[in-house]
């Protein structure tokens, strides 16, 4: 079973392997978000090629990666704000049954879409929020709308960037519990900066300096790495 | 995590609100029957009151794509101004039949849509806005050119517009009002059902937030091109009910004033909600009249203040000032609480 392996070559040699718990560390301008944006089509590689379960899909546009189940969340939370938040991940469960192009009927017929949206938003703790525009949201459960759009998409590789950034750290806890609690078979990729996410979730971490891999292992071994203590967790010890 | 099968009671209750928002709600039926009540209270200005009409025609197309697609235009008039003339060509050559010439007066400004939107919409922001200004701006030029076909600057005459199910288009504007009030009610039907439908939802996406579109795998650009065709050809529809209810197509339906005047008018009435070219048109009209009346020269500047004062003061236009009202009274309502 090859699915949610992913390849990117030249400078980043990177695997992703399925129902990975992988997290991605680096300091500012490492070219985390880079290289987002590159296995999520956002950006085109100028060399090298990128591989979902084997097939190359570095041809294939955004949109077309999110059919075959790679998904992204966004750093800076990117919502529909002015929408509710049931609304929202209709949005996403609807354009992955394929009903989203239809222009003759009303949406409230389409039922099954509207429930699975609801269930995502029950399972996420949001279900009471349902009916509010997600601009009226506290930042923390905004985080959380964020991961259930995700979901609607049902993905077998979930790109998650700094999920919990810019959210209290009383509210985080809720955060990595959803994380933690998600389906095993998605293949997951934590972009993060707070290490106590970081060690809690990932079972393996790769380190990124300016645009390179500078070291991949297990939590333990990273943590104990001379190299890695220098250009990053000593940055941490000097703050 | 314990996700259920079957949805709770509370789901189910959340979901029965979302899945009957387009029920048709009493309130909707207000712009119809004022339509019908003003044709008997106003007997003499039923000719005026015809292009009122056929101009919310015009201003609901707008708001398909500025409202619910979130694409900016100050070139919608080129749609407008297309149907204006295929009508007004149709019915100077021979036929004048007006509900099929309208029809294809409708498929020529949405074929000119379709073309058009596939190059200039794959831009965003001020470009597209100075590129719909400019697709506008040929269409008017090559209009003013092509005077052999078009008339020029001295306008299309010689139309000869046949009665419209019997009935003989007259000097009153009876036939007219009906005609137009006719189209607006087909148009509203189409616009309304288009924004309730999953793709106008998808669309309401796209104006919110178009970078997440993409990541949830929506094909944006199709959307957007979708609804920009739609939307020109209700544009063109307008057009041709002006032409055949007027018998007469001058260069004004491609102008710039055109494009710029209906986008004041879809903004006072609100942006965004279907009725905003039900209460900006007229409200457009009379502040027009009246300020003509008590300044002849200077008019337009008071429209422009009023406008100023409405984006400063009264985001959202009309309606925008309707939603606070009835927020600060359910507010009230619940006891202050906060």
């Amino acid at each position: 079973m090859s699915f949610g392996a992913l390849r990117v070559a030249n400078a980043i040699d990177f695997r992703l392997e399925p129902g990975a718990r992988h997290a991605l560390i680096g300091p500012n301008g490492a070219g985390k978000t880079t290289f987002v944006n590159l296995v999520t089509g956002a950006l085109t590689p100028s060399e090298g090629r990128i591989l979902l379960g084997g097939d190359d899909i570095t041809a294939l546009v955004q949109a077309q990666r999110v059919k075959l189940g790679l998904v992204r969340t966004f750093q800076i939370t990117a919502l529909f704000r002015g929408l509710t938040v049931l609304e929202n991940v209709t949005l996403a469960v609807g354009e992955r049954l394929g009903a989203a192009g239809d222009i003759f009927r009303p949406a409230g017929t389409r039922r099954a879409v509207i429930e699975e949206a609801f269930l995502l938003l029950e399972r996420l703790g949001i279900a009471d929020e349902a009916l509010r525009p997600v601009r009226e949201l506290a930042y923390g459960r905004q985080r959380l709308v964020e991961i259930a759009v995700a979901l609607g998409l049902d993905p077998k590789v979930l790109l998650l960037d700094e999920p919990a950034a810019g959210v209290p750290s009383a509210e985080s806890g809720t955060i990595i519990e959803v994380i933690e609690q998600l389906p095993a078979e998605i293949a997951l990729l934590i972009i993060e900066h707070d290490m106590d996410l970081v060690f809690r979730l990932a079972r393996r971490i790769t380190v990124l300096v300016q645009g390179a891999v500078l070291v991949e292992g297990p939590p333990a071994e990273i943590a104990a790495d001379p190299r890695v203590r220098q250009v990053y967790l000593g940055e941490r010890e000097h703050a | 995590m314990t996700a259920t099968a079957a949805p709770t009671p509370r789901a189910a209750s959340v979901v029965e609100v979302f899945a009957h928002r387009h029920r048709f709600r009493v309130a909707e039926a207000l712009p119809w029957v004022a339509a019908v009540a003003l044709y008997f209270l106003f007997p003499d200005y039923l000719a005026l009151g015809a292009q009122i009409l056929a101009t919310i025609v015009f201003a609901l197309s707008l708001d398909l794509i500025l409202g619910y697609a979130g694409i900016i235009t100050l070139g919608h008039a080129a749609f407008f101004g297309t149907g204006a003339y295929v009508a007004g060509l149709l019915a100077a050559h021979g036929w004048g039949e007006p509900i099929t010439g309208l029809i294809v007066a409708a498929l020529a400004a949405a074929l000119v849509g379709a073309v058009s939107g596939a190059v200039v919409l794959r831009t965003t922001g001020l470009t597209l806005l100075m590129l719909t200004l400019v697709v506008a701006s040929m269409l008017y030029e090559t209009a003013n050119k092509a005077s052999a076909i078009t008339g020029g600057a001295d306008g299309l005459g010689g139309m000869n517009v046949w009665p419209v199910l019997g009935c003989q288009f007259d000097l009153y504007g009876r036939t007219a009002y009906w005609y137009c009030l006719a189209v607006l009610f087909v148009c509203w039907l189409i616009a309304r059902a288009i924004v309730h439908s999953p793709f106008g939802r998808s669309l309401t996406g796209i104006r919110e937030n178009e970078r997440r579109m993409h990541a949830i795998g929506s094909p944006v650009f199709l959307r957007r091109v979708t609804i920009y065709t739609i939307a020109a050809g209700m544009a063109g529809a307008a057009g041709a009910l002006v032409a055949q209810t007027t018998a007469f197509v001058g260069l004004g339906v491609l102008s710039f004033d055109r494009s710029g005047e209906i986008l004041i008018m879809l903004i006072l009435g609100g942006v965004g909600w279907l009725y905003g070219a039900f209460i900006g048109v007229p409200l457009f009209m009379i502040l027009q009249d009246r300020f003509a009346a008590i300044d002849p020269v200077y008019w337009y500047f008071w429209i422009g203040l009023t406008l100023v004062l409405v984006v400063v003061f009264a985001p959202g236009g009309a309606h925008g000032l309707a939603d606070r009202i009835l927020r600060a009274r359910r507010r009230a309502a619940a006891g202050g609480r906060p």
